[in-house]
């Protein structure tokens, strides 16, 4: 579980966080939302460690992230497991030296060892023949499907991803937010997304987090998500007529 | 107060760099690939520029005595003193800045870009010292290239005075050979260890701190380019000073 208590962060004169607590809770994927500015890639960057923020804690199964020693810090990053927007994979490794560098990293395991670690992971990401070629030689999806392979391949206890599936075509974000939301339930992790696709919001949102102008406006599930009242959150969710059609049906079948 | 802020952030990286090593069996591996890259992949253009440098000062040289009294051995003896001193050091190390500096601040700039280096920091990997470590390791060997680029230099004085009918084999040798002061070649030699960190340092800050996309990963490159040529400069100027003034 990851609680966060009243952070703030600010650059300069911008006070982009602006006191946000709440907290993830462990084999739920939950959802960070908000429109672009609202705050969420600092708030994502500042739960994973990358920006320290200026006032309040971030608390990861109850240690304090800003009173651990360095050390004690790169352990837990160890224990992280990140899904970047542009994957991030690195461009002079081929899909399997990318999804080995952390266990060859961190680990004192076997080259065999590795080998098959990477082929499972490879293999629950539906990932085949795809083990030496570049990022460069593959597609955007099989690139977000390598970029979750590394990030499991620790056993990560919290996996973050970042508009995990931006740039992808509406096919394709639908297998990569299923496949994030089984590995989340079949390995027991707490994961946080960071998005704007509506599709991931009412699809996979167990916990969903709504920020807006560096504050947390709303929190609660898909389903809550229907029956807010909130402006700020059905103007921002429900801004597509589709959306609106859907919300209604599924009130309208409740009722 | 920008300049200082950098200088600053500079001496912070530097320090940085040492910190937390890599796993020695990966950070071999990085070594090799740099010297693959900064080292092996530099050799021939170095050699290339360092032998027709080297036959320019001598035909240059040739063409400026015109007082007979003046011995012919002088040649040999304007090459090696320029090429030892000044065009395989420095000139080279330019070259350098140009070739593999521009090479570092674009890798580790377009890293920066594409997240690759926030991967790296998310999985408690210490950046610094995974992707600058290596560059300034590798660099130890520039001092090779620099003894290369010195036999070629005067190589191709010889052949441009001998074959170019500006002296004669033995004169050119002779000259070579005059007044030869080892300490020379050991100046030069500090002059390279300290160009060398400086290409793999300097490079290395404007690719890591920069911010942007890619347009602004060619701005860090020319911005790397004329502070590593700026800095060369200086130190070249205050080593001399310092070990031959």
């Amino acid at each position: 579980m990851i609680k966060v208590d009243d952070i703030h962060k600010s650059f300069g004169e911008a006070h982009i966080l602006k006191g946000v607590s709440t907290q993830f809770e462990k084999g739920k994927t939950n959802l960070i939302i908000g429109q672009s500015g609202s705050g969420k890639t600092v708030f994502l960057k500042c739960l994973l460690g990358l920006f320290s923020p200026d006032k309040g804690n971030i608390i990861y199964n109850g240690k304090i992230y800003r009173n651990l020693t360095g050390d004690q810090q790169r352990n837990l990053r160890q224990e992280i497991g990140m899904v970047f927007q542009g994957s991030a994979l690195f461009d002079s490794m081929t899909v399997e030296e990318n999804v080995m560098f952390p266990l060859d990293m961190f680990t004192k395991q076997s080259k065999s060892e590795m080998q098959d670690r990477v082929n499972i992971v490879l293999r629950r990401v539906n990932l085949k023949d795809a083990h030496h070629k570049y990022p460069s030689e593959i597609s955007g999806g099989m690139q977000k499907r390598v970029a979750i392979a590394r990030a499991i391949v620790m056993n990560p206890k919290y996996l973050f991803c970042d508009e995990p599936n931006s740039g992808l075509d509406p096919k394709t974000a639908i297998l990569i937010d299923n496949l994030i939301h089984e590995i989340t339930q079949e390995f027991d992790i707490t994961t946080v997304i960071n998005t704007h696709d509506m599709n991931s919001v009412m699809e996979i949102g167990e916990k969903i987090v709504f920020l807006k102008n560096g504050y947390k406006e709303w929190e609660g599930s898909n389903k809550e998500i229907f029956k807010t009242d909130n402006k700020a959150v059905t103007d921002f969710v429900y801004s597509s007529d589709l959306f609106k059609k859907v919300r209604q049906m599924y009130l309208e079948e409740r009722n | 107060m920008n300049y200082i802020a950098s200088i600053g952030s500079y001496f912070i990286m530097i320090r940085e760099v040492f910190k937390k090593p890599t796993k020695w069996p990966i950070m071999r591996k990085l070594i090799l690939k740099e010297i693959d890259e900064l080292i092996y992949g530099s050799l021939g253009i170095i050699i290339f520029i360092s032998f027709f440098i080297g036959g320019v000062v001598a035909i240059q040289t040739a063409l400026n005595i015109t007082n007979p009294l003046i011995p012919r051995n002088l040649i040999g003896f304007a090459t090696r003193q320029s090429v030892i001193l000044e065009f395989a050091p420095t000139f080279t190390s330019i070259i350098m800045a140009g070739k593999v500096g521009s090479y570092i601040t674009s890798s580790i700039g377009t890293m920066r870009v594409t997240e690759q280096i926030d991967a790296l920091e998310v999985m408690g990997i210490n950046s610094l010292n995974y992707l600058v470590f290596p560059k300034i390791i590798a660099m130890l060997l520039y001092p090779f290239v620099i003894a290369i680029a010195m036999y070629v230099g005067i190589f191709g004085g010889w052949i441009a005075g001998v074959f170019g009918g500006f002296s004669s084999s033995a004169d050119f040798v002779e000259g070579i050979q005059l007044d030869f002061i080892p300490f020379h070649v050991a100046y030069s030699f500090i002059k390279t260890i300290a160009f060398a960190l400086i290409i793999a340092t300097i490079p290395s800050f404007h690719g890591f701190y920069m911010r942007g996309g890619a347009l602004e990963v060619g701005k860090a490159s020319t911005t790397s380019f004329v502070w590593t040529s700026v800095v060369i400069i200086i130190v070249n100027y205050v080593l001399t000073q310092l070990l031959l003034g």
